[in-house]
C-alpha cells in the first residue's frame, strides 16, 4: 500500500480551504446586480387561497418584483415532479397531485410558498412581503398519515389520500408460513418524522443572461444534472443546453438537497422576469418549513418463529405519509428501498408488506440518510430482539440461528445478496462490546441505582444503487449508473470529472487515492472536478452510498481506457509492440528490455505527438465511461449500544458503542470511520431527541433549534468502530459504500438496548427523558421515584 | 429585522432620559434573548438603548453578609469570580449553567431578569435567595419582583443596576436542560439562610419562577433531601409541552429539588 | 447610518452601514470575509462564531456596531500568514470536518475554549463546552479528538485578553 494510495488514510485535500474559511458555498457568492428573494409561505395547513393583493407591496421602497403562482403559469413554467413511478395492488399508478412552485388556488402545508418578493435587498423584500394581502379560506388540516385515509381531501386526484397501496411478497404463502408458527412476535411501531438539517441551509442563485437566452442556477445541490434534467424537461424552464446548474461547496445533504425544491425555481424564473440575478437563502425556520423530512412510518409487523427459533416468515403493514406533495424520489422510499430490506440479515422464506402512502398537510417527506433503509432495519431488528425476549431465547444467539450463511442468496424480496459474513460482524462487535462482562456492568450499575442495557442491531442495507435496468424495471425514471471522465493534461497531471458530488464525503481525495494508486502518480497532481453541468458531462450525483461503488468504477473504467490508450503511444515511443508494454508504478516499460518511458513523457508524447501518425493513433489523452451496476451492494454490520438509565429522570446515557460494519473494500479508513460515526449520530438522534411534530393542525411545533432536539457533543459518545471485509463481487473496487449504515443501524440498536434495560417490550421514539422514565414509570414505580 | 436608533448612554441617568423619551425603546444588554425575536420581527423597538457605555453596571462585590452584582455583569465573569465560588458557591455555579459558551460570553445578569424568561436561571437564584433588585429608583424584593412569564415589577422608565444576594451558608441549584434549547427544563434553588427556607423552581411552572411552599414548609423540620419524601407539587401548576408533560415536570420538581438540596447541605 | 470602525484580522476597517446589520453580516457581505457563515436564526448553532477582543461570539447575534473599535478575528485571520494555526492543524489532521459548513464556527469556539479552560482538556469538558456548536456530519467524534489535540498543541497560548491583563 503506497501513502497516498488504497487503503491510506489520506488527510483530506479539500480540508485546507474549510479550515481557512475559503470554501465556496452557494451564499458566499455574490454575482454583479445580485437582487434578494423572500417567500411569504402559507401560514394555515390546509386552506383555499381567495385573493392575492401585490398592489401595496409592489409599491415599496427597493422592490422590482412580487410574482405569484398564476404569473407562473402564465410564463408556462410547470410543476415539480416525483420521478420513481409506483403502481398499487390493482395496477393504477400513483396519484401524483400538481405541485406548483408557487401555490395556485391552494396551500397544503404550513411554508408551502405562495408570493415571491424580489428586492434590491432583504430587508426590502422582508418589508414588501408584509404588504402582500393573502385571503385565504381554511381548511380542515390532515396530520397524522395513520387517520389520512378518508379524512378531508387533500388532492383533486386522491380522493382518500391514499397516493397508492403497494405490496411486495406473497401474501398467500407468508400467510401460511405464519399459520404453521410455534411463536409469533408483533409489533406496532411508529418511525418518527425527521427534520434533515444540514447545518448549511438551502440557497440558490438564479441568473438569466439576455444575449445567450441561458440561465445559471447555483444551489445547494447533491446532484446538479438530475436538477438540470428535471428543471428543463419537466419544469420547462429552458433546454437542457441552456442552462447550466453549478453546486458549489455543499455543507451536507443527508438526503435533503437532492430534490428539486420550488425555491431555485422561482428564483430561475424570477431572475428573468426582473433581469437580474435572484438570491435565496434559506433561514433555519424555513429549513424546517420545507426542506423535506424524513421517515414518518406507522407500523405493525409480526415475525413468525418455529419451535427453534427460525424465521417461518414475516408480514408488515405500513402507513407511509408523504407530505403534502410527492416530492423528487419520495416514492421509491417506502416501497423498493424500504420493504425489499425486510429479510435483514436473515433467511426467511416468506414476507409479505402492504404499504400504504398518503397525502398529509405537512411538509414533503423523502430520502434522509438511509431512506427507507433504516425504517427496515428498525422493522426486523426490533422484532429480532423482542422475539428472542420472549422466546428467552440469547439474542446473539436468535441472530446466528436465522443468518444467511451462503451465498448468493435470494431473499423473497427481489434483492439477491451477493457475499457477507454476518457471523463475523457479530462476533468481532461483541467482543468489542465486552458482551461477555455485560451482566457484572449491569449488576455494578444496579448497586449506583441505574439501570443498564445493552441492544443488537445486525442491519443490511442495499447500496450503490444500482442497476439500471432493475431500478428502471421498478419504477424509477432514471437510470442510476454514474460517469467519469479523466483528462491527462500534456505535462502529466490529471483531472477526473465525475458525475457524482461531494458535500462532506471527501470525494477529492479518495477519487484521487483511486488515480494515484492506479497511475502512480502523487495526488498533489489529481484534480477531481464535479459540481459544475457546464465543465462535467452528465451524472447522477451523491446519495445511497454510491460514490464509490457506482462513481469510482467509472472512473476505473475511463482509467482502464486511459491506460490502454497510453499503452498504444508509449508502444511508439519505445517501438516496440504495444502487447509488450507493461505499466506499474508511474512507469511504462517493455516486457524483456531495460526501456521504460515515465507516466509524464507518455502524457507529454501522447499530445505533441510526434512519434506517431494520426492514422495510426489519435493524439491527446482523455477519456470517458458510463458505469451501470451489476447489482446493488449490500453493506452490512452489527452495531451494538450499551445504555445507563437514571430511573428518576429517564436521562439515558449511551456507555458504549460498538459498531462493525462490512463495507468491502475501503479506499480511506479515516474518511468512512468519519462516516460512521455520523450516520451513528443522527440514528441515536431519531431514536433518543429527535422528532418533527406539527399539531392537530398542522401547525409545525418544532420550528427551530429551541424546540427540534439536535444530538450536540454532550448527547454522544465517542465510537467504538471495528471493520471486517468480504470484497463485493459486483463492481471493480470491491466496494460496498458506507454513508448510510449507522443512521440505518443505530435507532434499532438503540431501541433494543433501552428497553432491555428498563425491562419493557416497546418504546416510542424519540425515546427521550420524559417517554423512558413514563415507561420505567409505569413499570418500576418505584425506580421512578427516587 | 426592522429599522431602529441606536443609543449608546455612558451614565444611567442619560439611559432613563432616553427611555422616558422613547417609549418604543429597547434596553440592550447582552442581546442573546432580544436580538434573535428581533431578527424574526416579533419585537419591534424603535429604538435600542445599548447599556455596555453605562459606567458602573458591571463588576461583583462581595461583602461579608451579601454578594452584590452588577447588571451589566457577564455570565461567564459571575462564573469565574474566585470571591463569589468562595462566598457562594451555589450562585456562582448559576451562570454557568446558562446557554452555551458563547451566550455566556455574552449574556448579562440584569438582561436575564429584567426578561424574566419563564425558563431562566437566574429569577430561581434571585428568588431561591431572596435577592433584592436594585434599580435606578428603588430596591425591589425578589418576592415582588417576579411577576410571571416574561412580567416583573420594572416600571417602564427603570433600570435595573444591580442585584443583592444575601448570603446563604447552604445553598445548591440544580437544572434539568431542556433538550433542544439548554434553557431549564426544570431549575430548582434551595437555600437555608438562619431559619429563612427558599425552595425556587424556574422552567416548571405554567406562570414563571415560583416559591415551591410545599417544599418550603416540609424543609422546616430538617434541612435536608429525605425530608422532601413524599412531598409532591400538583401537576396542575405545571407547565406542559412536547418535551416534558405536567406529570414528568412536578417529578422533576422533586428530583431537582432533592438534589440541589444534596448540594446545599454537602456544601 | 451609523459609521463602524474596527480592526478585523489586522487590518483596520471602516464602513456606514443600517444600524440593523450585524456582525456577521458587515463580515460577510461588506468585508467579503465569507468564512464565518450563518446556520440558523436562533443563536444556536455557532457557525458564525467568531473572536472579539479575544472572546468567541455568535456575529449573528451582534450588532456591528456593538463591536466598534474592537480587534475581530475570523477564521480567514487565524493562521500566522501561511502558517495554519494550531487548531486548524489539528482538526485537518484528526479528520474533524466533512462538510465544512460549521467548521469555522467550530475551530474559532475550540481555539477559545482552550484560551478559557487551558490545554490539557478532557472529553467530558470539550463535549460540554461545544454546546453552543452544532455539526450535522460528524458525530463529534473526531471533532473532540481534534480539539484535544489541538489544545496541547496550544499550550501556553492563553489568549489576547489574558496576556493583555497581565
Amino acid at each position: 500500500m503506497s501513502a497516498t494510495g488504497i487503503g491510506a488514510s489520506v488527510r483530506r485535500k479539500e480540508d485546507f480551504r474549510f479550515i481557512t474559511g475559503k470554501g465556496h458555498y452557494t451564499d458566499d457568492i455574490s454575482r454583479p446586480g445580485q437582487t434578494y428573494a423572500y417567500f411569504l409561505r402559507s401560514p394555515h395547513a390546509h386552506a383555499k387561497i381567495k385573493r392575492i393583493d401585490k398592489a401595496a407591496a409592489e409599491k415599496m421602497p427597493g422592490v422590482l418584483g412580487v410574482l405569484d403562482g398564476a404569473e407562473m403559469q402564465a410564463d408556462k413554467i410547470g410543476n415539480l415532479i416525483c420521478g420513481w413511478m409506483i403502481h398499487s395492488k390493482d395496477g393504477s399508478p400513483m396519484k401524483m397531485a400538481p405541485h406548483p412552485a408557487l401555490a395556485v388556488g391552494k396551500v397544503c402545508y404550513v411554508g408551502d410558498p405562495v408570493v415571491v418578493v424580489v428586492a434590491e435587498t432583504l430587508a426590502q423584500a422582508k418589508d414588501a412581503a408584509e404588504k402582500v394581502v393573502v385571503d385565504y379560506e381554511e381548511l380542515p388540516a390532515v396530520v397524522d398519515c395513520a387517520k389520512a385515509k378518508g379524512a378531508t381531501q387533500i388532492h383533486e386526484v386522491a380522493s382518500d389520500n391514499v397516493i397508492f397501496d403497494w405490496h411486495l411478497g406473497d401474501k398467500a404463502k407468508t400467510d401460511v408460513a405464519f399459520a404453521s408458527a410455534k411463536h409469533v412476535t408483533k409489533l406496532d411501531i411508529y418511525n418518527n418524522r425527521l427534520a434533515p438539517n444540514a447545518i448549511e441551509p438551502r440557497a440558490a442563485i438564479g441568473e438569466y443572461d439576455t444575449g445567450s437566452e441561458s440561465f445559471t442556477l447555483w444551489n445547494t445541490s447533491q446532484n446538479p444534472h438530475v436538477a438540470r434534467l428535471v428543471i428543463a424537461a419537466f419544469v420547462g424552464m429552458a433546454p437542457e443546453n441552456k442552462l447550466r446548474v453549478i453546486a458549489p461547496d455543499v455543507g451536507g445533504g443527508f438526503g435533503s438537497k437532492i430534490f428539486i425544491y420550488n425555491e431555485e425555481v422561482v428564483a430561475l424564473w424570477a431572475s428573468k422576469r426582473v433581469g437580474r440575478p435572484v438570491k435565496w437563502t434559506a433561514e433555519r425556520s424555513e429549513s424546517f418549513l420545507n426542506d423535506a423530512h424524513g421517515r414518518d412510518h406507522a407500523t405493525h409487523a409480526e415475525m413468525a418463529f418455529d419451535a427453534d427459533g427460525k424465521i417461518l416468515g414475516l408480514r408488515a403493514h405500513t402507513i407511509a405519509n408523504l407530505g403534502a406533495y410527492m416530492s423528487t424520489f419520495s416514492s421509491s422510499v417506502p416501497t423498493y428501498l424500504y420493504a425489499t430490506l425486510l429479510s435483514g440479515q436473515y433467511a426467511i422464506p416468506q414476507i409479505y408488506c402492504e404499504v400504504d402512502a398518503v397525502y398529509t398537510n405537512t411538509a414533503p417527506v423523502d430520502a434522509y440518510r438511509g431512506a427507507g433503509r433504516p425504517e427496515a432495519a428498525f422493522v426486523v431488528e426490533r422484532l429480532m430482539e423482542v422475539g428472542a425476549r420472549e422466546m428467552g431465547i440469547d439474542p446473539a444467539d436468535l441472530r446466528r440461528r436465522n443468518f444467511v450463511k451462503s451465498f448468493p442468496h435470494q431473499t423473497p424480496v427481489i434483492m439477491a445478496y451477493d457475499t457477507g459474513d454476518f457471523d463475523a460482524s457479530l462476533k468481532k462487535a461483541m467482543e468489542l462490546a465486552d458482551y461477555k462482562n455485560f451482566g457484572k456492568r449491569k449488576r455494578e450499575a444496579e448497586r449506583r441505582g441505574k439501570l443498564r442495557g445493552i441492544g443488537f442491531s445486525a442491519y443490511i442495507e442495499a447500496c450503490g444503487i444500482a442497476p439500471s435496468q432493475a431500478v428502471g424495471s421498478l419504477g424509477a425514471g432514471v437510470g442510476l449508473w454514474e460517469s467519469a471522465e479523466v483528462r491527462v493534461n500534456p505535462t502529466g497531471s490529471v483531472e477526473v470529472l465525475t458525475g457524482s458530488h461531494a458535500h462532506g464525503q471527501g470525494h477529492e481525495t479518495t477519487f484521487a487515492q483511486l488515480v494515484s494508486e492506479r497511475l502512480g502518480i502523487p495526488i498533489e497532481s489529481i484534480s477531481i472536478v464535479h459540481g459544475d453541468t457546464d465543465k462535467v458531462q452528465f451524472g447522477m450525483g451523491t446519495y445511497g452510498s454510491r460514490s464509490g461503488a457506482v462513481g469510482m468504477s467509472a472512473i476505473v473504467k475511463a482509467l482502464d481506457k486511459v491506460e490502454a490508450k497510453a499503452k498504444k503511444v508509449a508502444a511508439h515511443m519505445m517501438e516496440a509492440a504495444e502487447g509488450d508494454i507493461e505499466f506499474k508504478d508511474g512507469k511504462f516499460t517493455v516486457a524483456g528490455t531495460d526501456k521504460s518511458a515515465a507516466w509524464g513523457d507518455v502524457a507529454l508524447n501522447a499530445y505533441i505527438a510526434h512519434k506517431f501518425s494520426g492514422q495510426e493513433l489519435e493524439p491527446g489523452l482523455k477519456e470517458g465511461a458510463f458505469y451501470d451496476p451489476t447489482n446493488f451492494t449490500f453493506p452490512a454490520g452489527c452495531h451494538i449500544c450499551e445504555v445507563e438509565i437514571d430511573p428518576t429522570t429517564g436521562v439515558t446515557e449511551i456507555v458504549n458503542w460498538s459498531a462493525v460494519d462490512d463495507f468491502g473494500v475501503v479506499i480511506n479508513p479515516m474518511i468512512v470511520e468519519g462516516q460512521v460515526h455520523g450516520g451513528v449520530a443522527q440514528g441515536i438522534g431519531q431514536a433518543m431527541i429527535e422528532h418533527a411534530i406539527y399539531d392537530d393542525n398542522g401547525q409545525p411545533v418544532t420550528g427551530s433549534f429551541m424546540d427540534y432536539a439536535m444530538p450536540r457533543a454532550h448527547n454522544l459518545p465517542s465510537f467504538k468502530v471495528g471493520m471486517t471485509t468480504t470484497k463485493c463481487p459486483s463492481n471493480p473496487l470491491g466496494m460496498k459504500g458506507c454513508g448510510e449504515a449507522g443512521a440505518i443501524a443505530a435507532p434499532a440498536a438503540v431501541i433494543n438496548a433501552i428497553t432491555d434495560a428498563i425491562g419493557t417490550e416497546n418504546i416510542a421514539m424519540p425515546a427521550n427523558a420524559a417517554t423512558v422514565w413514563a415507561a420505567i414509570q409505569k413499570i418500576q414505580p418505584r425506580a421512578a421515584a427516587e | 429585522m426592522y429599522a431602529f436608533e441606536v443609543h449608546r448612554p455612558t451614565t444611567v441617568r442619560q439611559a432613563v432620559n432616553l427611555l422616558a423619551k422613547n417609549p418604543e425603546a429597547k434596553l440592550l444588554a447582552g442581546g442573546h434573548s432580544l436580538v434573535p425575536v428581533m431578527k424574526m420581527r416579533l419585537a419591534s423597538p424603535s429604538a435600542l438603548i445599548d447599556l455596555s457605555k453605562v459606567e458602573g453596571l458591571s463588576g461583583i462585590e462581595v461583602g461579608s453578609r451579601s454578594v452584590t452584582i452588577g447588571a451589566m455583569t457577564r455570565h461567564r465573569d459571575v462564573a469565574r469570580s474566585p470571591e463569589l465560588h468562595q462566598a457562594m458557591p451555589a450562585l456562582a455555579s448559576v451562570p454557568d449553567s446558562i446557554g452555551d459558551p458563547h451566550v455566556r460570553n455574552r449574556g448579562t445578569i440584569g438582561g436575564s431578569i429584567a426578561n424574566n424568561d419563564p425558563n431562566a436561571d437566574y429569577p430561581a437564584a434571585c428568588l431561591g435567595l431572596g435577592a433584592t433588585i436594585i434599580t435606578n429608583k428603588r430596591k425591589i424584593p425578589a418576592d415582588e419582583y417576579f411577576q410571571g412569564m416574561f412580567d416583573t415589577a420594572l416600571e417602564p422608565d427603570e433600570i435595573i443596576t444591580k442585584v443583592s444576594f444575601p448570603i446563604a451558608k447552604k445553598a445548591g441549584y440544580e437544572k434539568f436542560k431542556h433538550p433542544a434549547s439548554g434553557f431549564a427544563l426544570v431549575g430548582v434553588f434551595v437555600s437555608k439562610r438562619g431559619s429563612e427556607i427558599r425552595v425556587a423552581v424556574t422552567g416548571a411552572g405554567a406562570n414563571g419562577v415560583f416559591r415551591a411552599t410545599a417544599f418550603e414548609e416540609a424543609l422546616k423540620k430538617r434541612f435536608h433531601p429525605k425530608s422532601l419524601d413524599g412531598v409532591t407539587l400538583l401537576p396542575d401548576l405545571m407547565n406542559s409541552d412536547i418535551h416534558a408533560g405536567k406529570d414528568y415536570r412536578a417529578h422533576l420538581v422533586g428530583v431537582m429539588a432533592r438534589r440541589a438540596l444534596a448540594k446545599a447541605v454537602a456544601g | 447610518m451609523p459609521t463602524v470602525s474596527m480592526t478585523v484580522n489586522g487590518k483596520p476597517v471602516s464602513a456606514d452601514v443600517d444600524s440593523r446589520t450585524l456582525l456577521v453580516q458587515f463580515l460577510r457581505e461588506n468585508l467579503r470575509l465569507t468564512g464565518t457563515h450563518v446556520g440558523c436564526d436562533t443563536s444556536q448553532c455557532g457557525a458564525c462564531v467568531v473572536h472579539v477582543d479575544g472572546v468567541a461570539l455568535k456575529s449573528c447575534t451582534t450588532f456591528a456596531w456593538q463591536v466598534e473599535g474592537a480587534n475581530v478575528t475570523t477564521i480567514e485571520g487565524l493562521a500566522d500568514g501561511d502558517k495554519l494555526h494550531p487548531m486548524q492543524e489539528a482538526f485537518r489532521e484528526n479528520h474533524g470536518l466533512q462538510c465544512g459548513f460549521c467548521t469555522p464556527g467550530m475551530i474559532m469556539s475550540a481555539v477559545e475554549m482552550v484560551w478559557r479552560k487551558g490545554s490539557d482538556l478532557d472529553e467530558q469538558t470539550i463535549r460540554e463546552e461545544l454546546d453552543g456548536n452544532l455539526c450535522r456530519c460528524t458525530g463529534y467524534h473526531n471533532i473532540v479528538k481534534a480539539i484535544h489535540a489541538g489544545a496541547r498543541a496550544m499550550a501556553g497560548d492563553r489568549g489576547p485578553a489574558r496576556q493583555a491583563a497581565e
